[in-house]
């Protein structure tokens, strides 16, 4: 369950605050500032993280993925990039800001992925259990004024999911018969690039004919009278769902939904103390222009202290995943398609509450919201994008490699901690741990989407969910402890897996969870 | 399936105002019920009578002619040109009757134990004897009441309605007989009831009001009696539906705590349920035109378990069918969300915590006049400083106003008042039987959110 943020004291004096207080009484502090990112949040991460890699650019085609090696020399990590060195056009065909001035490759062909160059430095050794530099989190539409002070080149720079003692930068790949991809220059200012649509002819994505039917309305469908009710099994349910002897309500078809396609897997339940399912979840496949496959997971959380929050979060999931899936296919990056994306989904939500201006019934609640959290696997980069507190883990298949959580929520307690002024257990113990200060919706401060790219190095899954399931598994090392060892080729039971993590933890909200596998197939016999 | 409904018949629309949320182990659900009927009117001027059946309205006006309304003799004048307004006001093909009341009642037209209908002849033959009224004898409120009920339903009609002018208290039959008669006539006729002066009880004409889905109201000047006449059958003649039911269906297990008309005035319906199927009562509303009311409904619930939903109460309007059937015509549905967050559960919804202040108000005021009746001075000046506080606090001016004619006001925010030390009866008896009268919440705009 996500709140918006209603501090109830004062964060500097610990002063009681009336609702409508936007400075604190006692000591004047301002209290419109809480919600802010405080500075170099979310680009700080850990401040002992190690190093990103550097912000040159290391010019790779996209979308075809260079294979990597299937080991990396311990002490360096794999190489990377920045996901605005990679070439591509966002969903309007405009050059991505920062793209990197070069000719498209041929189609279809794998660009090589060059030794590093000399404006690549090698990242240091990470500390071992701390392999982790802080997500970038950089929208690559909107240039981010956030101050890294917090971590070494904070906010510059992917992250390579290596193992603590990793081997360094990969041997190259065998080149492919294809004209060496010049040396990108450093990122141009954003738009001068020309456009680097790598296909110029895009293929019309076929996940949309080929989803499956949504199992939410196939059971919608099915729904009906003459059942006999569950609770008080006497009396039969009438059209509005309810029994006409007892009165309660009958089991809604989102109070548990499961949906496995193209090998990524997802699980919604209503929890054991929710009265509804509020959050909602969209799965997808697209196809890139080159013919490649990605897939997409969109979770989403309603936000339950705004009306309708069950309408938000579907009308949301539904818009980002959509919007993805049609950018994917024309050869958007990635990181940009996700960007737009979170903009497309919080449309979805803005409209909502146009549908119904005034909620008559309602004058004095909020419009409705909800967070939203995505993961694209797509190219060989695993691309997260986020508002809110709903989170994506990274569980290495091995086990070997590090765990790591990928985003940075927008909550009370996450900015307490940022800012310093409490430990992570004192701030999540607090009963505004989990006010958030981000979501989707008309009367969000302003649109702030977190995007970040990701190069693992080895297989494994994106698990992608509601705080209804981080609560039980809120630490990267806990999830993975509560991961199966199968994940990667039994997504759905995972999935399955986790939903029952939290149920059995107390299922005291909406438990969301998709598994995302992401296989990076080491080059056989290289 | 056939539609009976004719096009003057109104349309209901039910909603419901309620916060669903409670507490782990609440039981008590409250919601706010607005019923709106709307597409009537449609007669206009036309005749009511078109042959279907009970298609017109009846009109009983019963006409207080005991001694005491020639004292002094203009009540006895205003009476008689109050009621021949009314006369003129009724409708063509309106069946109609006029009663005299003392301690009997008398046909005062057209006699025989029949109705006349309206035109332009019966309404000059009626004005004519009522010019003849004249005051001597006694009052015999229930006697009138059942000779109304014998004329009214000697034949079909639509909607059977009384008009009650008394000017003194109902000194010759006993609190039962007067009962009695109010039981007998419930459900067959509605009846607004008007007293004139300052010689009548309270109790008595806001009892017959309640009793018969009418109003009631003070007529302290006799010249004003022709103008409340007029404007009472006007409001009789743009009734298009009698006998209009509240049905409220309940889950097993839970218990109705009350069922009370709150706006336009307060009115409770708890015990007047009749049976109407399993789990269902009817509630009855009378007759309505083109109006909205609202209806505070309290259920106590079995509890269940966090996170369950559960229809604590199902509200629909039962309007009688031509074909002698009743069909719900419209519902809305309370609901009831256990819940874990406090926060939730504990906040108000607005309109219940309005009428919920609105019904205290009433009681309040009647209390308080009651307390002073009685001497209690203390007693007296605190309940009528609370109703001066609600009065205050939900924007009643109508009845702040009456208020301030018993009570001084010192400070109004926190109801500290003074009891007057002369108060006329007129503004005593106003501020009694008004005091049932509510204000309806306004619609505030959304309130500003925090930040921007």
């Amino acid at each position: 369950m996500s709140r918006i943020p209603q501090l109830s004291a004062c964060p500097s004096c610990e002063e009681p605050l009336e609702p409508a207080d936007h400075f604190c009484g006692a000591c004047g502090f301002d209290l419109s500032s809480v919600p802010e990112p405080p500075s170099g949040r979310p680009g700080a991460g850990p401040p002992d993280g190690p190093a990103p890699q550097g912000a040159t650019g290391t010019p790779v085609a996209w979308p075809a993925a260079p294979p990597l090696p299937p080991s990396a020399a311990p002490g360096e990590t794999s190489p990377l990039h920045r996901a605005e060195d990679l070439p591509g056009t966002d969903s309007a065909g405009a050059p991505l800001p920062g793209a990197p001035a070069e000719p498209p490759p041929p189609a279809g062909s794998a660009a090589p992925e060059g030794p590093a160059p000399a404006g690549t430095p090698a990242a240091p050794a990470p500390a071992a259990g701390q392999p982790w530099g802080a997500p970038p989190a950089t929208g690559t539409r909107v240039p981010e004024a956030r101050s890294g002070g917090a971590g070494p080149a904070a906010g510059q720079g992917d992250f390579a999911l290596a193992e603590p003692g990793a081997v360094p930068a990969p041997p190259v790949p065998p080149a492919p018969p294809v004209p060496p991809v010049p040396e990108a220059p450093p990122a141009p200012p954003a738009g001068n690039g020309p456009p680097t649509l790598v296909d110029p002819a895009p293929a019309v994505p076929p996940a949309g004919e080929d989803a499956p039917a949504d199992p939410r309305e196939a059971v919608a469908a099915s729904g009906g009278g003459g059942k006999s009710c569950v609770a008080c099994r006497a009396g039969q349910v009438d059209v509005d769902g309810y029994c006409e002897n007892c009165g309660h309500a009958q089991p809604r078809e989102r109070d548990h939904m499961e949906e496995e396609i193209a090998g990524v897997a997802a699980v919604s339940d209503r929890g054991l103390r929710h009265h509804r399912n509020e959050d909602a979840y969209a799965l997808a496949e697209a196809a890139l222009p080159d013919g490649s496959p990605a897939v997409v997971a969109i979770v989403c959380d309603g936000v339950s202290s705004a009306t309708r929050p069950d309408e938000a979060s579907l009308a949301a999931s539904r818009a980002a995943s959509e919007a993805l899936v049609a950018s994917l296919g024309q050869g958007t990056h990635p990181q940009t398609a996700m960007h737009e994306a979170i903009v497309a989904a919080a449309r979805a939500v803005d409209d909502l509450a146009e549908e119904r201006p005034a909620d008559a019934e309602a004058p004095r609640q909020n419009a409705p919201a909800c967070t939203i959290v995505g993961a694209v696997a797509a190219g060989g980069l695993l691309v997260v994008g986020w508002i809110g507190d709903s989170r994506v883990y990274w569980v290495p298949a091995d086990r070997e490699g590090p765990v790591a959580r990928l985003t940075e929520d927008d909550s009370w307690a996450a900015q307490m901690v940022a800012a310093g002024l409490m430990s992570e257990a004192e701030a999540y113990a607090d009963s505004r741990a989990h006010a958030i200060t981000g979501w989707l919706g008309a009367d969000a401060y302003e649109l702030d989407p977190h995007t970040a790219s990701f190069k693992p190095d080895r297989p494994g899954v994106a698990v992608v969910c509601s705080d209804g399931l981080w609560n039980y598994a809120e630490s990267a090392e806990e999830m993975a402890a509560a991961l199966p060892a199968d994940a990667l080729t039994r997504p759905l039971h995972s999935a399955q897996v986790l939903v029952g993590h939290a149920l059995d933890g107390g299922g005291h909200d909406n438990v969301t969870v998709a598994v995302v596998p992401f296989d990076v197939r080491p080059q056989e016999g290289s | 399936m056939a539609n009976f409904a004719k096009p003057d018949v109104p349309r209901f629309a039910v909603e419901v105002y309620q916060n669903e949320f409670l507490p782990e182990g609440g039981r008590e659900v409250n919601a706010i019920v607005t019923v709106t009927a709307t597409g009537g009117g449609t007669l206009g001027g036309l005749p009511a009578h078109d042959g279907a059946a009970g298609a017109a309205s009846a009109v009983a006006l019963m006409v207080d002619c005991s001694g005491s309304m020639d004292h002094p003799s203009s009540k006895m004048r205003h009476a008689r040109d109050a009621t021949r307004t009314a006369v003129a006001a009724l409708r063509d093909g309106t069946r109609f009757a006029v009663i005299a009341g003392t301690h009997v009642a008398r046909e005062v037209y057209p006699g025989g134990g029949r109705l006349a209908t309206a035109d332009d002849r019966t309404r000059e033959e009626a004005r004519e004897a009522v010019l003849r009224l004249r005051a001597g004898g006694g009052t015999a409120i229930g006697s009138w009441l059942r000779l109304a009920e014998q004329l009214l339903t000697s034949e079909p009609a639509g909607v059977r309605h009384g008009i009650l002018l008394t000017d003194g208290r109902n000194e010759h039959e006993t609190p039962e007989e007067l009962r009695a008669a109010l039981d007998l006539c419930a459900g067959r006729f509605t009846c607004d009831a008007r007293g004139v002066g300052t010689d009548w009880e309270v109790k008595e004409v806001t009892g017959i009001a309640t009793s018969l889905l009418g109003s009631a109201d003070i007529v302290a000047d006799p010249a004003g009696l022709a103008r409340d006449f007029r404007t009472m059958m006007e409001s009789a003649m743009g009734k298009e539906v009698a006998d209009v039911a509240l049905r409220l269906w309940t889950p097993q297990g839970a218990e109705v705590t009350f069922v009370k008309q709150v706006a336009p005035s307060v009115s409770d319906l708890t015990g007047r349920r009749s049976a109407a199927g399993p789990r269902s009562g009817d509630y009855p509303t009378g007759s309505w035109g083109d109006e909205s009311r609202d209806y505070h409904v309290c259920v106590r619930v079995p509890a269940a378990d966090v996170g369950r939903e559960m229809l604590a109460a199902r509200v629909s309007l039962v309007v009688p069918q031509p074909d002698g059937g009743a069909t719900p015509v419209a519902q809305g549905l309370v609901r009831a969300v256990w819940t874990d967050d406090t926060a939730v559960s504990t906040s108000l919804n607005p309109q219940v915590a309005h009428y919920t202040g609105q019904a205290e108000l009433a009681q309040a005021i009647q209390d308080g006049l009651a307390a002073r009746k009685a001497g209690d001075v203390d007693g007296a000046t605190a309940k009528l400083g609370r109703a001066v506080q609600l009065a205050g606090a939900s924007g009643h001016a109508d009845t702040a106003k009456l208020l301030a004619k018993v009570v001084d006001v010192i400070d109004e925010a926190n109801g500290t008042v003074r009891l007057k030390a002369r108060v006329e009866d007129a503004d005593e008896m106003t501020l009694d039987t008004r005091s049932t009268k509510t204000a309806r919440l306004h619609q505030r705009p959304p309130a500003p959110r925090s930040g921007t």
